[in-house]
């Protein structure tokens, strides 16, 4: 029987249209912009200053706190302006502006085409190679993964699991780069599970994905210490407690972290980043995204250098498609909307989504009649539409009594609603509130 | 018929009763609680609204931090005033801070005719829902995204969201500066001002601290930071800073100026006479304007 996640979670239309379109470099005009924060935790501290030329691949913005990322520069030019921009969302923040001259590359990079297969580093130096890359979670969380990596002290990592289960609807960004670099990422699974210093690695990859699964099981020299897991196709199995529960069984306690468990979970750009950084010394500079919709001529897969504005993306597929929506950044489940399309692209953009009027339309919506079908769905094993109750009504104490902590923020209690309740909507916002006043108690 | 039935248990319920008594009477003496009568007193002068806008949770709690405090000067009960504060410093026999009154005012004017929606926002009709998703549907990623969170909080009926602007709208009599709509606000557009003699005041109404053009491109009525009402400012009270202009209302004498030289209108003056009367007031307010 094919694994799966066994509490909540629903299936969605796949849509996967762009899944047969080959990954395509995106030339980047003019100039781009990129901003200190693109992670989660501190914003990193600009060391270059207005006037600077910079080389593709330089350090622009040093990691500034425990939970920072470094910050490189994704193309060859002059910085023009270091000031704060309007993201895609349209929240300022600091970005360093770099105008375009030519492409030249930092020395240290190897840009050839080579797979180099020996790893020649020690556990420490892979580390201290991924902090220097700037490498961070690209699942979407934008963890920096040298964090991630650092295993804190009392526990212990057993196993590496890595998620190519792209459970959103749509997006193609993963699939198409374990079709495309897929002896990349088992070296990157090799890399960090000598960087954790663990014997067991899993990959684990829905069936809609048969052709990167079957891909993978073609290099069997590396498949040694890896275990490829099918999954059987369903949302949110990205999610890292959710995969950890459907390729091993094991459950993550309520208000635990993976690595509780003993499981570490990346996702296969996160891997394909980390091989880039230690085999070839190429920070993260660019990512793969997926240009997709259903009113969208042409379906594109773009490696996109970070910094490059959305608008340029958009043009390249013939602008705005009519009857679109919504754009939206990231899936259709847990994207983000893309309210300001000059903001630049962001080292976690998976994707520009275009959807039609009907497919984001929330409808009007009306009383909750009990069903119970978002309790049914949470993968959490929550109650959402208590939650949004008391959300709604501020009630900390009984939202924070009621785990909301712990919410994944999936969407399934929205997308399963009959009467259309804004849940996530209330939810997050209650989850951010208890948030905060559990970090003040510290 | 027989009687003694009633007799007995009149006696045996009587004396069931009058042992309890003792009991609660017993229990009544041993654990009373001494409450400062003063409390009641001084909760009877306060307004009842229970808002927690002086900080404390409701009127009694308030009540017995002004019992216990040596002098009221940092305790002030903004829904009643200075009469009820002065009312309570009688009863207490102690001397209260006197306070300006103040008022709640928006700081944002960009209805839809002067700040043009860019997106349509259709989820959850909350401002603070929607300043977590995004930085809202106009150009302007400071101004008031009109949901009205801030109506919802209020509990004197005084703050009203316009159909028509699509901005919440203070009346000033209602408001009683409690400060509910202020915490509301996730733009941190309310600000709690000065009411001014005859409810006069003159603030900036917009928060936009971007640089001119690009705030311009958002809103007709948005603050450029261009610094005339600075310049036009003869009693120094306005500052600018992150290209927004700002009016402390301890400094200014409400001369008017500035209203008239703003390029962009963005700074208002309420409750004025129409213009011809101000140069009976400026003249008049100048010989205070060093104090």
């Amino acid at each position: 029987m094919i694994k799966t996640f066994k509490r909540g979670g629903v299936h969605p239309p796949e849509n996967k249209i762009s899944a047969q379109v080959a990954i395509e470099v995106f030339n980047t005009q003019d100039t781009v912009r990129i901003f200190t924060s693109q992670h989660l935790g501190v914003p990193a501290e600009p060391v270059v200053t207005k006037g600077d030329t910079v080389k593709v691949g330089q350090l622009i913005a040093k990691s500034s706190g425990f939970i920072s990322a470094n910050v490189h520069s994704s193309v060859s030019g002059t910085v023009t302006s270091i000031e704060a921009i309007a993201d895609h969302m349209g929240f300022k923040k600091t970005a360093i502006c770099i105008k375009i001259e030519g492409d030249e590359w930092e020395e240290s990079i190897d840009r050839s085409p080579d797979i180099i297969r020996e790893i020649k580093h020690t556990p420490e130096e892979i580390i201290q190679k991924i902090t220097d890359a700037g490498v961070v979670g690209l699942g979407g969380a934008t963890f920096p993964t040298n964090v991630k990596l650092s295993i804190p002290p009392g526990k212990k990592a057993e196993a590496l699991i890595v998620n190519g289960a792209e459970c959103e609807p749509y997006l193609t960004s993963d699939h198409r780069l374990m079709l495309e670099a897929g002896e990349q990422i088992l070296i990157g699974m090799e890399i960090i599970r000598q960087a954790l210093k663990i014997d067991k690695t899993y990959i684990g990859i829905e069936t809609n994905k048969m052709d990167a699964i079957n891909h993978l099981k073609s290099f069997t020299q590396w498949i040694k210490h890896i275990e490829i897991v099918p999954l059987k196709p369903r949302y949110p199995q990205g999610g890292e407690k959710q995969l950890i529960k459907a390729v091993t069984g094991k459950e993550v306690p309520i208000n635990g972290l993976p690595i509780d468990t003993g499981y570490v979970v990346c996702n296969v750009g996160t891997v394909y980043s980390v091989y880039e950084a230690v085999q070839k010394n190429k920070p993260l500079i660019d990512n793969t995204v997926t240009i997709t919709g259903k009113k969208l001529k042409t379906q594109k897969n773009y490696l996109v250098r970070v910094g490059t504005p959305m608008s340029q993306l958009i043009e390249s597929v013939g602008g705005i498609p009519e009857g679109t929506g919504k754009i939206v950044s990231g899936g259709p489940m847990m994207g983000k909307p893309i309210a300001n399309i000059d903001g630049p692209t962001l080292k976690g953009s998976s994707s520009i989504l275009f959807m039609t009027e009907e497919e984001s339309s929330r409808g009007d919506s009306s009383n909750c009649i009990r069903c119970a079908k978002c309790v049914g769905v949470c993968p959490m094993g929550l109650e959402p539409y208590l939650l949004l109750r008391l959300a709604e009504r501020k009630m900390n104490d009984q939202l924070e009594a009621n785990f909301v902590h712990n919410c994944i923020e999936c969407g399934c209690c929205l997308y399963t609603c009959p009467a259309r309740l804004p849940l996530v909507d209330y939810i997050r916002l209650g989850k951010a509130e208890v948030l905060k006043i559990m970090r003040s108690r510290k | 018929m027989d009687y003694s039935i009633i007799l007995y248990t009149v006696i045996a319920l009587g004396s069931v009763a009058l042992l309890l008594a003792i009991i609660l009477y017993g229990v009544a003496q041993k654990f009373k609680v001494y409450e400062d009568p003063r409390i009641d007193i001084v909760e009877k002068i306060l307004p009842g609204a229970n808002c927690g806008g002086c900080g404390f949770a409701g009127c009694r709690a308030f009540a017995e931090a002004a019992v216990k405090a040596e002098d009221l000067a940092t305790i002030f009960c903004p829904v009643g005033g200075n009469d009820c504060m002065k009312n309570v410093a009688e009863a207490l026999g102690k001397t209260a801070a006197e306070k300006e009154p103040m008022v709640a005012v928006i700081r944002c004017s960009g209805s839809p005719a002067h700040r043009p929606r860019t997106s349509i926002y259709d989820g959850a009709q909350s401002c603070a829902v929607m300043a977590s998703v995004y930085a809202g549907d106009t150009g302007c990623s400071f101004g008031c995204l009109g949901r009205g969170d801030c109506t919802l909080v209020c509990d004197f009926d005084a703050i009203h969201m316009n159909p028509e602007t699509l901005l919440p709208e203070v009346i000033d009599d209602k408001c009683t500066a409690c400060g509910a709509c202020v915490k509301a606000c996730p733009k941190f557009i309310i600000e709690l001002r000065k009411k001014g003699p005859k409810n006069r005041r003159i603030f900036v109404s917009c928060i936009n601290k971007d640089k001119g053009g690009v705030a311009r491109k958002a809103c007709k009525v948005v603050c450029i930071g261009c610094g005339v009402c600075k310049k036009a400012c003869t009693f120094d009270a306005i500052t600018i800073e992150n290209n927004l202009a700002y009016i402390d209302f301890n400094k200014c004498k409400l001369c008017r100026k500035c209203v008239e030289v703003c390029p962009t209108n963005a700074i208002h003056e309420l409750n004025f006479p129409p213009k011809k009367k101000v140069e009976e007031i400026a003249p008049a307010k100048e010989p205070v304007s060093n104090a």
